[in-house]
């Protein structure tokens, strides 16, 4: 029963959008190459993994307004709208340190 | 039901997988979906983990020819003295803790109809979707006697990090003090845009300390610097006065091996060391899978998703690309790009929607010395087409200056990029 279910949500409708906790994921996806996978720093930039959100977000916004101090987060916070931010800090702040 | 479906209740089902056959659900004969990523590099290594990351009932298998990685980014550090080949190179098997099967052996063949990908060793895998991330390969043949000059050890690229960084490094320090170091680039689009400068300012480094009588003579296809001009001018100026001279506009065409000679459209010029970068395209695999889209060169791609306009449920990364706008041929790209791609890869075998709204980061550290750094950044999202990335308005920009704060940045980088692409 439970297969055809699966079959008919699957095939039968159209296909689910993204959810806003998978659009976090794939937005924070970004951040890995400086600050490691899932926020998991190896060294030399600021882990992000279990920031919480409300931190992360101040920080963000901070960069993007140039309050904060930056060698390029100014430049690229620039990218990302205040829902954006939210749904980055929201994936973090989820994330075991 | 189709509302609040998640991963987890897939993963329940997906265990199940003789009983989804039988329901006529699976589309691999009751096997779990497969992916097969081809190449091992920035593009496919992050594809290959975050597809088993976001899709833990999936299994993937990435073909990679070579056993370890060597790091392109990074690599001219070897030339200046900062870095050695040790510090490039490194193993894959940190992707078995993410499942990811690694596969040494090179894929000479993709059936696309019979879903398929042959290797050298014999043998086939078969794939739901397949990942192609093969890099480049050199358009030899547009430089008259480049491939013989090559053979005979009197012409290197150094352009895919390996035995001839090690081969170019030798080069250097045999090279007679007072000696002529000739470095070319080709017309852009090419790997790296401001790789040849970083090259440049690195040999320079070492003439500086090792043989202050060398000289460097840069002779660029393109009319000037490609990437951060200001910026590498003002280092050159400061750090290497009178050493590197740069001609733009200055194409090579050929190179004659017994005379160390360099032919340029209007004029000769001879070297000591002859470090000619050839145009490119696609890798190898790219071509015979059908995937070139783009003056014979180029593999282009619904950004979206990241599959070939070309061929039907192959996805292609990286360097191989046709970029969209303002997207360099870098690593930083092809590590979003496979983000991108997993994503996407993930969504489409599970049944959903692909994400319409990436937005991706390209960041690009060049060392104008052993310690000093400057950057360019840029933020990119898909456009109304949802098809094609473009940069975002009023955001990225490159350095305000050198800087050894950047150099620290800049070795971060690197660390968490490799990885985040190899565990």
């Amino acid at each position: 029963m439970r297969i055809a279910l699966f079959c008919a949500a699957v095939f039968a409708v159209a296909p689910l959008a993204v959810s806003a906790q998978d659009a976090g994921r794939n937005l924070a996806a970004s951040c890995a190459m400086c600050h490691g996978t899932t926020g998991h720093s190896v060294g030399g930039n600021e882990p992000l993994a279990g920031m919480p959100k409300d931190e992360l977000e101040r920080k963000f916004r901070e960069f993007r307004s140039g309050a904060r101090p930056a060698t390029a987060m100014h430049q690229i916070s620039k990218g990302y709208t205040d829902r954006q931010i939210e749904q980055i800090a929201a994936f973090f702040a989820a994330q075991k340190k | 039901m189709s509302t609040t479906f998640d991963r987890r209740d897939f993963l329940k089902l997906g265990g199940a997988a003789a009983a989804l056959a039988a329901a006529g659900c699976a589309t691999t004969g009751g096997t779990k979906a497969r992916v097969v990523v081809i190449g091992g590099g920035f593009g496919g290594a992050t594809a290959a983990k975050y597809i088993r990351m976001w899709g833990p009932a999936i299994e993937v298998i990435m073909v990679e020819r070579q056993t370890d990685f060597v790091s392109c980014p990074i690599s001219n550090l070897v030339f200046g003295g900062s870095k050695t080949m040790a510090d490039i190179t490194y193993g894959y098997s940190g992707l078995a803790r993410y499942g990811v099967q690694v596969v040494h052996d090179e894929a000479t063949a993709v059936d696309a109809s019979a879903k398929s990908v042959r290797l050298a060793r014999g043998g086939e895998l078969k794939y739901d979707r397949l990942v192609v991330s093969p890099g480049i390969d050199f358009l030899y043949e547009q430089i008259a006697g480049y491939e013989a000059a090559m053979d005979a050890n009197r012409v290197l690229h150094a352009w895919k990090a390996g035995p001839q960084t090690v081969a170019l490094q030798r080069q250097l320090a045999e090279m007679r003090d007072g000696g002529v170091y000739v470095l070319s680039v080709p017309l852009a689009p090419y790997r790296c845009p401001p790789g040849p400068y970083e090259r440049a300012s690195q040999v320079a480094s070492y003439f500086k300390k090792h043989k202050p009588r060398a000289k460097l003579l840069f002779v660029d296809a393109n009319p000037d610097v490609t990437s951060k001009g200001g910026l590498f001018k003002l280092a050159w100026a400061d750090l290497y006065p009178g050493m590197i001279e740069f001609r733009g506009n200055s194409k090579v065409i050929g190179v004659d091996a017994q005379t160390r000679t360099v032919k340029l459209e209007v004029e000769d010029v001879k070297g000591d060391v002859l470090n000619l970068v050839p145009p490119h395209r696609a890798g190898d695999i790219a071509v015979k899978a059908g995937l070139i889209t783009a003056n014979d060169r180029w593999c282009g791609v619904d950004w979206r998703t990241t599959e070939s306009t070309a061929v039907k449920g192959v996805h292609v990364l990286g360097d191989a690309t046709l970029s969209a706008p303002g997207m360099p041929k870098s690593g930083s790209m092809a590590n979003q790009q496979a983000k991108v791609c997993a994503a996407a890869v993930v969504a489409m075998i599970n049944g959903r929607e692909p994400d319409a709204d990436p937005k991706i980061v390209n960041m690009c550290y060049s060392y104008v010395s052993d310690s000093e750094v400057i950057h360019v950044a840029s933020v990119h999202e898909l456009d109304d087409s949802r098809k094609t990335f473009v940069a975002v308005k009023g955001a990225g920009g490159v350095s305000s200056a050198r800087s050894t704060l950047e150099g620290r940045y800049a070795w971060a980088w690197a660390q968490n990029i490799w990885a985040d692409m190899l565990g």
